[in-house]
């Protein structure tokens, strides 16, 4: 809780604070008195400190999610690594084929990537989840192609906190000779990866959703079997000629701190995260007309989207003042445009336009929980009491057959 | 969403009082109340706005209004500040409330100016619901 203005935190999965023993050990890679130098430099002692400390950094990275440390790419964050993978495994293979395949709830560093690509002449299949939010494996399947050469389907989704099975739709592309890529921005520290195990072939991470500083992240590419990529940005062939760019010391730093917190810290963040799901949603079920997007079976506990009929999301987050939440709602977009995301789980846009999505995180706390809820109670009440459409319904009346006087 | 304090301010007096700020209704069947509504909850908003009016002279002044209101902040500060315009106007005075005056008094930014032109037509509608029971 930030004791300066009273404000509740429950926006987790947008961003995280960095974890004070993150900082810590950031800052002593930034000044005269610290490690400063270039990674790059291999003839003094600055610059041998400085790849050393990247290098323990990358260790650090690998160990979370079981890989060779040789197979971490840095990057300035999911965004680039989601980038790099799509764009980079299409061009480079671009000869083998010219189909893509992934879904109408990735991500939007994974979808305007793709939609370049079809400017380039690539061909890409948008699946649609299941009304509970999974692209299933079968799903899949039945979109490959001859010339599929790459399938892009993201760990966790970052809106409904739904888990995709990841080894089901890996062992399928394996099968098939298909690069497989994972956006698993929103994986680390909340669910366990073992990139030894899993079929898959590129995976993007985040360093800022892990309590690490934001600007960093990074792209597994496996190397066995071998996978290659086209850079996109070169200029000095930085990080095995993936990705040019002198490396962020600090920031790097940062992220492998991150992520061995995360190892560690884990078990007991999940214990008290979902401990905080659980009271959550047994308290917002009581409110009448409640909906959780995403399905309750295949979700992160740290994520939750839930719908509050009758009620527009973004005057429910003006009169949550005091708690940081985001909305599905078209109002809270520069769009205009309601969440994608739940449109595509084929539920009707009003309750796309009346979600709250509440993410809690390592330094959310029991009273804050507690409090968020009393408030929510009340102000879902007060707006209901506002609603022409609760009048409604509380009249008796399908809002479904009203003809309305639509702009 | 980077909202003017009035905006935020008017939001925040009808949630938490919405008694003093006419939140409520009327019976539409009555023969001296117009009811508009406006908008569709697919869209992100819906406006219902309620009128009461008597005879004055060789027009009709509006004594009362009630409104409920689905949609953003900016949406229920609109219909609230609509409200406050409207009591004590006699109905051609109310046909030219244009909406920029409610852009005008809430600073609406430009991406909500939709809600300003919603609350007009919902009185405009509600005028002419009340003008054919007349």
């Amino acid at each position: 809780m930030n004791q300066e203005n009273n404000t509740i935190y429950l926006d987790y999965a947008s961003t995280t604070p960095v974890d004070p023993r993150v900082a810590e050990k950031m800052m002593k890679f930034l000044t005269i008195d610290g490690e400063f130098g270039n990674p790059a430099s291999r003839s003094h002692r600055y610059g041998w400190k400085a790849d050393e400390a990247v290098e323990e950094a990358r260790s650090h990275v690998a160990n979370l999610v079981n890989c060779d440390p040789r197979e971490i790419v840095w990057t300035s964050g999911a965004t680039e690594a989601d980038n790099l993978a799509v764009k980079g495994i299409a061009r480079f293979y671009k000869s083998k084929g010219n189909h893509i395949i992934t879904s109408k709830i990735e991500h939007k560093a994974v979808l305007d990537p793709c939609r370049q690509l079809e400017r380039e002449g690539f061909e890409v299949t948008y699946l649609e989840p299941n009304e509970g939010g999974i692209i299933t494996p079968e799903a899949i399947k039945d979109a490959i192609r001859d010339t599929t050469i790459l399938v892009s389907i993201m760990h966790i989704n970052n809106e409904l906190g739904t888990l995709n099975d990841i080894k089901g739709i890996g062992d399928i592309t394996r099968e098939k000779g298909i690069f497989f890529h994972v956006d698993a921005a929103q994986s680390t520290g909340k669910v366990q990866i073992d990139l030894n195990k899993l079929p898959v072939d590129l995976m993007s991470f985040s360093a800022h959703k892990t309590y690490g500083p934001k600007g960093v992240g990074a792209l597994y590419v496996r190397r066995k079997p071998r996978v290659r990529l086209e850079a996109q940005i070169h200029g000095g062939g930085h990080e095995r000629g993936m990705r040019s760019g002198t490396l962020p010391t600090h920031q790097l730093v940062g992220m492998g701190e991150a992520f061995r917190i995360a190892k560690e810290d884990m078990q007991h963040d999940l214990i008290r995260i979902q401990k905080f799901h659980d009271m959550f949603l047994k308290e917002v079920n009581n409110i009448e007309h409640v909906y959780l997007n995403g399905d309750i079976e295949n979700k992160v506990p740290n994520i939750l989207n839930v719908s509050f009929n009758f009620v527009e999301g973004e005057s429910l987050i003006m009169g949550l003042k005091d708690i940081a939440v985001s909305s599905g709602s078209a109002c809270t977009s520069a769009s205009l445009e309601p969440s994608y995301v739940l449109r595509a789980l084929g539920r009707k846009d009003e309750l796309a336009h009346s979600s709250i999505r509440f993410s809690f995180g390592r330094f959310t706390n029991e009273d804050e929980v507690i409090r968020t809820l009393s408030i929510l109670k009340n102000v879902v009440e007060r707006l209901r009491e506002l609603s022409p459409l609760w009048e409604m319904h509380l009249d008796g009346i399908d809002l479904d057959t009203v003809k309305w006087n639509t702009h | 969403m980077a909202y003017s304090k009035k905006v935020v301010d008017k939001f925040e007096d009808t949630l938490n009082n919405p008694q003093a700020f006419k939140v409520g209704r009327f019976d539409p069947s009555e023969l001296n109340v117009g009811t508009g509504m406006v908008g569709a909850p697919a869209c992100g908003d819906v406006m219902k706005l309620q009128i009461k009016c008597e005879p004055k002279g060789n027009t009709h002044i509006i004594k009362d209004v009630k409104f409920k209101t689905y949609g953003c902040g900016s949406a229920i500060a609109s219909s609230s500040e609509l409200v406050e315009m409207l009591i004590g106007k006699t109905l051609e005075e109310a046909k030219e409330i244009k909406n920029i005056e409610i852009v005008e008094a809430l600073e609406l930014p430009p991406i909500k100016i939709h809600c300003s032109v919603l609350a007009e037509d919902s009185i405009k509608q509600a005028i002419e619901d009340y003008e054919s029971k007349q």
